[in-house]
């Protein structure tokens, strides 16, 4: 789509910023990278009330243009570099209403950028009930923008906003807020003049930050470098003069246009939220009861969806295998294609409902206050309070997480969390877990209230749980810190969760997971059913010779004697000789060849594991009797002893083998991205093998 | 008197910081000398503190609340 003009929402984290973005661009948006830099950036289109379309960039919450993270260093890089592709026309800075100070110092800094600027004084009605008075015709009258008071929560002045949007100058006018020069009059003209800059802000940035950005050419870096040595130019303690400047004059600003209540106020009910939620003893009981509770709900009330699209797959399978003729092509879209897909569809229901329960946690600001209490404890083990956030978010998948440790400033923290997410059992494992508890776990209910199955399920998280801070401690005591660490952090009043964002999480991550693993499961079902499907040399007619054979014909009847030429075709088949491979180093963890192949087809992504096993089972079972995964994988019996292959032994070693093995690629890019550095990812594969095969060589023979 | 010395609920106002890197975070976050600063409360393990400051919730830990130096 073509774009008439750019807009960036640039503002402190917490302050609706998002929220905004989806009412301005609705469902129209999508999510990318910034070049060379994995930072999300998230665009939509919004049409004004001229006519002309806005392309409107989110960019990522930040308390200053002076980075404390990757993700913040995005945005100076964006608002500054000229060249940039991305640079906005106009910047829409939102502010909190109810929070102006803390606010303010960021827009003053974009603001002496001399880009064109528009106020959203967000959250006004939040402002206005607390008893906040603010002049808002004199308050922009002050600064020489357009402030539009809006409330994004509920939709509130945001026809107001597109209009200031449309009419937005095209130049800066908005009035001088500190003397810049002053902090470093010699360094800031002397870059002016060498480098061309003609906005002295802009200098004074670069010389602070000339190190980080990727805009500078070679020659730039070593003049600003010359200039600040000619200069002795103190970066901090030029930016503490700078903020100290900066407040004193939003103080008078909010002096002249501001009114708070002078009685004292009441407690915030933030605060009597908090003394129960970051309580001693109920802070964590609560913190552990929502966890289970997470996860219960997460088994029981997906359950009769789970079995509503089963048993949609089954008869579409079913239907097919009667209107279609019979053959290979038929077979490859019944039995590998659909088989595999349905195999990962029914967990659909699991990672909505996962999905939103974490959005909820974030959105409240819940997350925040686990963050606090449990930050002294994380550091024992070499993380870090704001570890917490990946770990817990790696219950639905370590790639985003992964790319959300940017927000922990401290490198060494920020690799041990990076080493160890991927333990934390995410949404990918969870298929292959109630697949297994199911098999093998009794569907009962202990202490009344307990689901036998919701009880190891949970103790399968927990256990991830506890892997992953013991390896982190281990890690803490190999690695070497670069830099002390900090934890300078805000905690966000608690509010209402926002339905629409938790639905739209919900919807978002259900897509994704649907069109990146259907992919990979369409590809690998496809790839399977052919090496399934056929064999090496003549050993397939010989088969279907030797069974023609009447001391064949004339013992078995037809059914058994179908399944009896299907699983001697399987074994002899090209997957078969693959899982024959491996099986002698799988046989002391309790696999056979079948489950082989399922452990070769997951290694780049673990949901395919229920694919496969729906279709190495198809292809052995009877076309005329459809069913379920978890039916035929419970039939299964070994085919020398009779007994079940999937017995409780052999389903906790698989578990345990899932538990650790690093089976997914995407981690590995992801982790490769965000260090720059082979050595991580291939550190991270080579631990977690070792410890998956021990883990499951021990499940194995303890439960055996 | 520093700011990690306060117990819950009680208050005071900001003098100086005995580190600079820290003071020029702190001071982003709107901490800034002559600014009065109430601690909420203290996180159940004892360590990080939550703070009032400029209107809004802000958690440090007790080493960083060290560097502050109130009047």
């Amino acid at each position: 789509m073509k774009a008439d003009l750019r807009v960036a929402l640039v503002g402190n984290p917490n302050t609706g910023k998002s929220t905004l973005f989806n009412i301005l661009t609705g469902l129209n948006q999508k999510i990318g990278n910034f070049p060379g830099v994995t930072v999300d950036k998230k665009t939509g289109y919004c049409t004004l009330p001229d006519g002309r379309n806005a392309e409107i960039i989110d960019l990522p919450g930040t308390y200053s243009l002076y980075p404390k993270s990757q993700d913040e260093s995005i945005v100076f890089s964006i608002l500054a570099d000229r060249s940039n592709a991305l640079k906005p026309d106009l910047v829409v800075v939102i502010l909190d209403a109810s929070n102006l100070k803390r606010n303010l110092l960021l827009y003053t800094q974009v603001a002496d950028l001399k880009i064109p600027v528009v106020i959203a004084l967000n959250m006004i009605d939040v402002a206005n009930k607390s008893g906040i008075k603010i002049d808002v015709d004199l308050f922009a009258k002050r600064l020489g923008v357009p402030v539009v008071p809006i409330s994004a929560r509920k939709i509130e002045g945001i026809d107001k906003l597109k209009a200031a949007i449309s009419y937005a100058n095209e130049i800066a006018l908005q009035n001088e807020s500190i003397d810049v020069e002053a902090i470093a009059p010699q360094l800031i003209a002397r870059m002016q003049t060498e480098l061309q800059l003609d906005n002295p802000y802009f200098a004074l940035q670069l010389a602070h930050q000339h190190e980080t950005v990727k805009f500078l050419s070679p020659t730039e870096n070593d003049t600003i470098e010359k200039l600040e040595q000619e200069f002795s130019f103190h970066s901090q303690k030029a930016q503490g003069t700078e903020t100290i400047a900066r407040y004193a004059f939003i103080n008078e600003l909010l002096y002249d246009t501001v009114k708070k209540p002078e009685t004292a106020q009441d407690e915030s009910l933030s605060n009597r939220i908090d003394k129960v939620l970051t309580h001693k003893i109920f802070g964590f009981i609560l913190f552990f009861a929502i966890l289970l509770f997470m996860f219960q709900a997460i088994f029981s009330w997906s359950s009769y969806p789970m079995e509503l699209i089963a048993d949609l797959f089954v008869w579409v399978q079913d239907k097919l295998h009667h209107v279609l003729p019979a053959g290979p092509l038929t077979s490859l879209l019944v039995d590998g294609v659909i088989a595999g897909l349905s195999g990962v569809m029914v967990f659909i229901p699991q990672i909505a409902i996962l999905f939103a329960f974490i959005s909820i946690l974030e959105d409240t600001g819940y997350m925040a206050r686990v963050t606090f209490m449990m930050d002294k404890l994380m550091r024992k083990v070499g993380l870090n309070g704001k570890s917490v956030v990946p770990l817990i978010g790696g219950f639905a998948c370590a790639v985003p997480s992964i790319m959300s440790t940017r927000t922990i400033e401290n490198w060494k923290d920020r690799m041990i969390t990076i080493m160890v997410t991927p333990l934390v059992t995410c949404s990918a494992r969870l298929p292959i877990y109630t697949l297994l508890i199911a098999l093998v776990v009794p569907n009962r209910n202990v202490w009344w209230l307990f689901n036998l199955q919701g009880l190891a399920l949970t103790g399968m998280y927990v256990f991830s749980l506890i892997s992953a801070v013991v390896v982190a401690f281990v890690f803490k005591l190999i690695l070497k810190g670069r830099e002390r660490g900090y934890f300078i952090m805000e905690l966000p009043v608690y509010r209402m969760p926002r339905w629409n964002n938790v639905v739209y999480s919900m919807y978002e991550r259900a897509k994704t997971f649907v069109l990146q693993a259907g992919k990979v499961i369409i590809a690998v079902s496809v790839i399977l059913w052919v090496l399934a499907s056929y064999g090496p040399g003549d050993r397939f007619e010989r088969i279907d010779k030797k069974y023609r054979q009447s001391q064949y014909t004339k013992t078995l009847n037809p059914d058994e004697l179908n399944r009896a030429v299907a699983s001697e075709k399987l074994e002899n088949s090209y997957a078969g000789a693959l899982g024959h491979f491996i099986e002698p180093a799988i046989r002391p963890i309790g696999f056979d060849w079948k489950i082989g192949i399922a452990l070769i087809t997951s290694f780049a992504a673990r949901e395919v594991f229920v694919g496969t096993m729906a279709t190495i089972y198809s292809v052995n079972g009877s076309a005329e009797k459809m069913e379920s995964v978890q039916k035929k994988m419970g039939e299964a019996k070994n085919a020398q002893t009779g007994r079940p292959v999937f017995t409780l032994a052999v389903a906790f070693s698989l578990m345990m083998f899932y538990a650790f093995a690093m089976q997914c690629a995407s981690t590995v890019a992801v982790v490769y991205r965000e260090t720059k550095n082979w050595r991580w990812p291939a550190i991270q594969f080579a631990y977690m093998a070792v410890l998956a095969y021990a883990a499951s060589f021990v499940a194995y023979h303890v439960l055996k | 008197m520093k700011l990690s010395q306060l117990l819950a609920g009680q208050k005071g106002i900001v003098k100086e910081f005995t580190d600079l890197e820290m003071s020029v975070k702190l001071m982003e976050m709107g901490c800034l000398p002559g600014e009065e600063i109430c601690v909420e409360r203290i996180a159940p393990l004892g360590d990080p503190i939550a703070i009032n400051v400029a209107g809004y919730s802000l958690s440090l830990r007790k080493r960083e609340a060290s560097t502050i130096i109130l009047l």
